[in-house]
This record gives structure tokens, sequence and C-alpha cells, in this order.
């Protein structure tokens, strides 16, 4: 017995693990949401600090691997930012990444009556993310003449006057690797600019330094993140429907940990 | 009835426009005070204009929306004089203000943003080359790293179990520093199993990096004399999708049940899946990342774990030669002067508090302020 | 001459791209985003040299009939049919990633999936090892045990329902010991990255010129 719950066997733990995860995602209970400083912040930002009209850059920064953590983040936020009548420049530095959240970007325009061109624009993907990010600081069609379709820039009406990050009044980042610190480094110390985060569960400890330090506004992270914005927004979806079975998933593994420190302690007593 | 009253747009005042400081010429600063009809929500913004004569005709470089109150010209040609002025927008009207100029960009030798970042390169530099020379006259002390020792054992061990080696840089590039620290465990490791004649694999995720594990692989086997026993099958390109190699490299460890799973270099989310399969075949497993996110991960999974800097300190580790101890010195030299830094403005600033929340004095709350800002990189 | 030649580039870049950092006046203003571009068409280059190894490396899996040679056969397959479909997205649709592009179905049917599925699998691995790793062994882990546990509550909102100190707590940890941890770290890493940077530039770490 105490063998058993000292050396519990893995496919057990997997077994449980798949159950408590999948049975929330189906069933959908409702928990209450506590929505943390960090994207409090992130939200009052473009909420109240932002005039309407503000021009907003949107990096899409992660690929498929990630997308059911950081898309729901990025529908709350791009929600948000239409909402409030801002201006969305839509690019990004992983070029699988764009066409999947493209999907999201194009169903939420349609539905709030957002015109291309005029409400927002895609820039699409350009390789070398750090010569991408350092001359878009000079002058942004040095690298985008176009846009992802291949319109020239200058004709479409939102970049008449957009030149470079002198016009853009905000920059988020949704992040599933190390491409956010070089937002942070390339961009937000060299050229003085405003931005936050959504990241990945994994990722968000990285970012927490440059939060406490106020080099970024405001820190999205994980799924629990979307949650949170999502409730500020006042617009629940799959980051807070998504909530119980990570809740669920986070207690059975300490009761995992109980049961394991419960057999180690007995066979050390023995 | 509806009134409209009409109050006129008052311009933005003290407009200065001067050439950009610190930076690689083409560029002209322009600041100005916001207008204060900025307070009407008609008020939409700043149209900034430029001429070649203070007379115009004046074309538009750029526009800001409100509540900014500078702007960058970058389209500026070095050596050629520019008049400037900002023009306040609003609904159906604008006001400009005075013509100013002329201003002439250029570019700088130094950028004195930087000079903290000078400074520093210095001071660590000099500690790493001064503690080089005195390497060279004594013997110094390095701790033990666990990690580090336990390769022979490792590789001993997988050597009785009749099973290979298995060594993985992670998502690394060849331009990461940390895989070039990783090279020369590798270059240990592939010594070792030489020597023991067991079989070593090295999947790849990027290219480069592969060139250089066989090249180092290669160098090793002859080495140690055993070239015989180098397969270049054996040190192969997987993919460069980050689950795609994490699937590759599952596999390999499930089919060939490797003995030792060495993880050395930068790992992200992937970490996790690798060590865990590794241990699931038994595998003994020594990681080494820089990546701190990833350092739990492997802390949890694996047997022995080279925090961050141990990476870097390996090849003078593993070869104590005078100039690579003496760079480790160097480093904690360094590593004393921040610590002494943090804990000497920790006291400084809280002091600071206190005297300004006691008797009311900011003048030491304010130096403090600006040493501290003297610290963070400019453009 | 073999190793002074590589040595010598070394030293040169090395010393350039740091006086670059405080130059901005051209031509060194600009040198790192130019040898970042050169390095991107490098990089470019060689992934004929994986493409090479990967190829060559199953077709002799294959022709042998080495164990497991199948799953060569189908790797070669899924390559070639990406590749394809790649090509012809790219001169029907302009580009490989248009929503209309067949590349761009087999994206998001095939290799959407099975990345989000090996992304899945650390659920299942994380539950395992902290499983394992969280043992109450001596002072030190039962302190790390209790923050974990902590922690993990503390970011789910059934940690609030529990208990609504739990978040507050489990902030307090996030922000303060394991900032400053990581920072200790962080710093450490990157000392050791400007020795190691310096040893490389002066010639004397070559284990990259084997």
């Amino acid at each position: 017995m105490i063998e058993l719950l000292d050396k519990l066997d893995r496919r057990i733990i997997y077994l449980v693990i798949g159950i408590v995860v999948a049975y929330p995602l189906i069933v959908h209970p409702v928990m209450p949401i506590r929505v943390s400083e960090e994207v409090k912040r992130a939200y009052e930002f473009v909420e109240d600090s932002l005039p309407s009209g503000s021009v907003i850059l949107i990096s899409i920064d992660y690929d498929a691997a990630s997308e059911p953590e950081l898309t729901p983040m990025f529908r709350a936020v791009l929600t948000h930012a239409f909402r409030k009548g801002h201006k969305v420049i839509y690019m990004g530095h992983w070029a699988l990444g764009l066409p999947l959240a493209q999907k999201d970007l194009e169903e939420i325009a349609h539905r709030m009556g957002k015109t291309y061109g005029v409400d927002y624009v895609n820039l699409g993907y350009r390789p070398g993310f750090v010569t991408v990010m350092l001359a878009m600081g000079r002058e942004l069609r040095d690298i985008y003449s176009s846009d992802y379709q291949g319109i020239p820039i200058d004709s479409i009406p939102m970049m008449a006057n957009i030149h470079n990050y002198d016009q853009i009044d905000l920059i988020i980042g949704f992040e599933a690797g190390s491409t956010g610190e070089f937002w942070i480094q390339y961009v937000g110390s060299r050229f003085n600019k405003r931005m936050f985060f959504g990241t990945t569960g994994v990722v968000a400890p990285d970012l927490y330094p440059y939060y406490a330090s106020g080099q970024i506004l405001g820190l999205i992270g994980g799924l629990k993140g979307a949650a949170e914005y999502e409730t500020q927004i006042g617009h629940p979806a799959r980051g807070v429907f998504g909530m119980p079975a990570q809740s669920f998933a986070h207690l059975a593994i300490l009761i995992f940990i109980v049961i394991g420190n419960i057999g180690y302690i007995l066979r050390r007593r023995r | 009835m509806l009134w409209v009253i009409i109050i006129g747009l008052l311009p933005p005042g003290g407009v200065k426009a001067f050439d950009t400081p610190s930076d690689g010429g083409g560029s002209v600063t322009i600041r100005w005070e916001l207008s204060p009809s900025e307070t009407l929500s008609q008020f939409l913004g700043y149209r900034i204009l430029r001429g070649e004569s203070e007379a115009g005709p004046f074309e538009e470089v750029g526009y800001v929306i409100k509540g900014r109150g500078e702007y960058q010209d970058r389209s500026t040609e070095d050596g050629k004089s520019y008049y400037y002025l900002v023009v306040g927008v609003a609904v159906g009207d604008s006001v400009a203000s005075s013509v100013v100029g002329p201003v002439i960009s250029s570019a700088q030798w130094f950028n004195a943003n930087r000079l903290n970042v000078l400074i520093f390169t210095f001071l660590i530099s000099l500690f790493v080359l001064l503690y080089i020379r005195r390497a060279k006259r004594e013997r110094l002390f390095i701790r033990k790293i666990p990690g580090l020792d336990a390769i022979e054992d490792a590789v001993g061990r997988s050597t009785e179990m009749g099973r290979p080696i298995l060594y993985s840089f992670g998502l690394g590039l060849l331009s990461d520093v940390v895989t070039i620290a990783s090279l020369s465990i590798l270059s240990r490791v592939a010594k070792k199993a030489a020597e023991y004649g067991t079989r070593l694999i090295v999947p790849n995720y990027d290219p480069l990096v592969m060139t250089a594990a066989q090249e180092t692989v290669k160098q090793a086997f002859t080495e140690a004399g055993r070239p015989d026993l180098y397969n270049e099958g054996d040190i192969t390109f997987l993919t460069q999708d980050q689950f795609g190699y994490a699937a590759g490299v599952d596999g390999i460890i499930v089919r060939e049940k490797p003995g030792t799973c060495f993880w050395q270099g930068y790992f992200f989310a992937e970490s996790l899946i690798l060590a865990e399969t590794g241990h699931s075949v038994g595998a003994i497993q020594i990681a080494g990342t820089i990546a701190v996110t990833q350092l739990p991960f492997f802390i949890a999974a694996c047997d022995y774990v080279l925090i961050g800097e141990e990476m870097y300190a390996a090849s003078a580790y593993l070869r104590p030669e005078p100039q690579m101890v003496g760079s480790l010195k160097g480093e904690d030299i360094a590593k004393a002067l921040i610590m002494a830094l943090i804990i000497f403005s920790a006291l400084w600033g809280t002091v600071g508090v206190l005297l300004n929340q006691w008797m009311g004095s900011s003048t030491l709350l304010d130096a403090f302020h600006s040493f501290v800002n003297w610290f963070t990189v400019g453009e | 001459m073999k190793r002074e030649v590589p040595l010598a580039i070394t030293f040169i870049t090395g010393v350039l791209l740091v006086v670059a950092f405080f130059v901005p006046h051209p031509p060194l203003g600009d040198l790192q985003q130019r040898f970042q571009i050169w390095y991107s068409i490098v990089a470019g280059f060689t992934f004929l040299l994986g493409l090479d190894s990967l190829v060559k490396h199953h077709l002799k899996k294959i022709q042998h009939r080495r164990s497991g040679w199948g799953f060569s056969v189908a790797l070669l397959i899924s390559f070639f049919t990406t590749l394809i479909l790649g090509f012809y997205s790219w001169f029907v649709f302009s580009s490989p990633y248009d929503l209309r592009a067949p590349f761009q179905w087999l994206y998001t049917s095939v290799i959407l999936p099975l990345q989000a599925t090996m992304f899945a699998l650390l659920a299942f691995f994380i539950a395992s090892a902290a499983y394992r790793a969280f043992r109450a062994r001596n002072l030190a882990a039962s302190l790390l045990l209790v923050s974990a546990g902590i922690v993990m509550l503390g970011r789910v909102p059934i940690g609030k329902a529990i208990w609504s100190g739990l978040p507050v707590i489990s902030d307090w940890i996030m922000n303060y010991p394991q900032m400053a941890a990581k920072r200790g770290i962080l710093m450490g890493t990157y000392l050791g990255a400007i020795a190691m940077s310096l040893r490389i530039i002066l010639g004397m770490e070559r284990t990259y010129l084997t």
C-alpha cells in the first residue's frame, strides 16, 4: 500500500488528469474570476488612457502550439480596442501564427462593422524580427511597402500618416517565446514606446520583471489572464470557459503531490 | 434651439527644433508645449510642417494625436537647413505656431545615452582581463559543479547498460552564446563516449548547429583514438519546428532507450516533454540551460541541472587553463560589484524615502532617483 | 592558417560590433542591422544542409531496410507533400499563407492539431513530474513544496473559492521571492555570457572551431 502511494503508476496520473480536464470543458461549470493587477492595468490603459482613434500595433508572436492559450486573449483585447474606436495595425514575427489569428481578426472586425484599411490593416509577416523591429522605428515602409495582400501601404487610408513608432500609441504583443523581450529591449527602451503583452503561462514569469520595473504597462498571463480580460470587458468566452478545467487540473496535481508525500513519509517512518 | 459657442483655438507654444542628439544623423526633434485647447473634445492632434526657408513653402512631415509634445522627423538630409512649425488641428479648424529654425541635422560620433553601458563593459572586461593575468601566476579556486563531474559516471553507466547516449542542444541557434558553451560540453561527452566505445546520438533543430556538432564529435573521437566509431548518421537534422522536434526526439528516446540524456542549451516549453520521456525509459539525465522558465521543469525531472552561468563556466571547468579560470574569477568580481551596488542603492533609497517622510527633505531621494535613472539605457 | 583566419575574423567582427554599439555615425551606426541581414541570408542557405541531412538519412534507412524504415517512408511522403503544396500555393495564390491556399489547409488541419497535441502533453507530464519532484525531503524541499501548492491554487479561481488569502500570498510569492531569485540567476547568466563572449572574441574559447 505504502509502495503504491510512493510510486504511483504514471498511467493512473495521466488518466485522472485527462478526466478532470475534459469534464469541465464539456459541462461548462461557471467560476468567479478575480482580475489581477497586471491585467487591470492593461485593460485600463486601453479603456481610459488612450483617446478614441489611437493607433494600436498588435504583434502575433505565437503559432499553432500556443493558439488555444493566446487566441482567447487576442480576441478579447481586439474586441476591446475596436469597441473603443482604436485603429489596429496587425502584424507578427511568427510566420505560421499570422494566418491563424487572421481568421479571428476578420471575424471580429466583420462582427463589429470595422472596415479594412480604415479601422485596421494587416501588414503580414516579414522575416528577421530584430531587423523588422529596428527598421520600423525609422520608416515602416522600408520593410512593409505593401500589406499582406500586396496592396501598397500608401494607398491604404489608415496608414497615410503612420510612418514609424512615433505615430503608434501602444504596442501589444501576444507572446509564446522570447520575442516579447526583444520588443522590450529593441523597441520599448530605444523608442520609448508604451507596450503590454499577452503571454502563455510559461512565458509570463519571464516578463514579470519588466512589469515590476514599469517597462511594460501590463501583463496578461496564460488562459487565466485571458479569462480576466474577458471578465473586464464583460464578454466571457474561451478564457472564462477554460478556467474550471485549469482549476481542477491544478487541484488534481496538488492531490497527487499530497499522496506522494504521504507515501514518502510513511515509508521513511518504517 | 442649439447654441454653439466657438472659441478660437490656441496654438501650441514654445516650439523648439533641434538636431536629435546621439543619433546617426537624418533626424530632427521637434518639441512643443501642449495647446491649452487640448481640453476641447474637438481637438484632434498636431501636424508637423517643414520648409526649407523661413517663408515656406511648408509641407507636412508627420502627425501625432493630442497629448504628445514631441515628434522626430527622421527624413532630413544632413547639412541642410530646415524650418518647422506645428499646427494644432481640431474638427473644422486649425491653428499654427510660429516658425522655428533654421536647424541642421548631423550624425554624432558617440551615443551619450550609452555611456553607462560603456563604463560597465569596460569595468567587467577589465576585471576579466586582470584575473586572467593573475591566474597565470597562481592557482585560483573554482567550486565543484556536480552536473559536470557527473558526465563521466553517466557515460560509464550507459556503457554498462549497453545503451546509447543522447545529446540535445534544444532550440538554440549557433548565434546563441549558450550553444557554443554547450559545444564544449558535447566535446567532453564525445571524448568519454569514444573512450568507452558508446554510441552518441545528437538530433538537431538548427542545421548550422548540426554541422558544428558533427565537427566537434568527429574531432573528439579522433583525439580519443577512435575515429572509426564516428557515424554521421547519428548526428542529424530533425526539423525547425518546436514540437515537431520534441516529437522527433521523444521518438528516438522511446526507440533507442538511451542510458543517459544530456539536455544542454536553450529550451522552451518542450523541456519537460523531453525530460519526462527520458525519465520514463530510466535514463540518467543531465540538463543545463539559461532559460530561467525551464529550469524548474528540468530540476523536477532530471538528476543534475546546470543553472544559467554554470553552463558558461563549463568550458573553463572542463579545461582549467589559467586564462579560462581567470575569466570566471573576473566574472565573480563583477558580480560582487553589482551586489554591492544593489545593497548600497537599496539602503540609499530606503533612507531617502524615510527622510522624505519624516523631515520633508527630498534631496537624498531625488539624488537616488537620478542615480537609478542613469542606469536606464536610452536609444 | 586554418585556425588563425577564423579567429581573426571573429576578433575583428566582435570588436567592430562592440564599437558600433556606441558610435551612431555612419557607416558604423547601422552595422548591427546589416550583420543581422547577412546572418539571415546565410542562415537561410543552411536549411539546404538540414534538408540534405534529413533526406539522406531517411533514404539510407529505407534502402537498407533498417528497423522502423516504414516511418522514414511516411516522413519523406509528408515532407514532399508539404513542400509541393507550399510551392503550388505560392505560385497560384502568391503566398502559402493565403487563407484559400491548400498549404494553409494542410497547416490548419494537420500541422496545427499535431503541434497542439504535443504541447498538450505538458499537462500530463507536469502532473507526473510534480508528483515525483515535490517531496518533503528536507527543509528547503518542504518550503518549495508549500509555496508550489500556494501558487498553484492561488493562480486559478478555485483557490479564491477555498480561501481569499491564497491569491494574495500567491501574488506575493511571484512578485518578491520568485522575482528576486530569478533576477539573481539572470544577472549571473548575463555576466557569464559577457565573459564567454569576451573569451570568444579574444580567441580563448575555440570549441566552435574544431
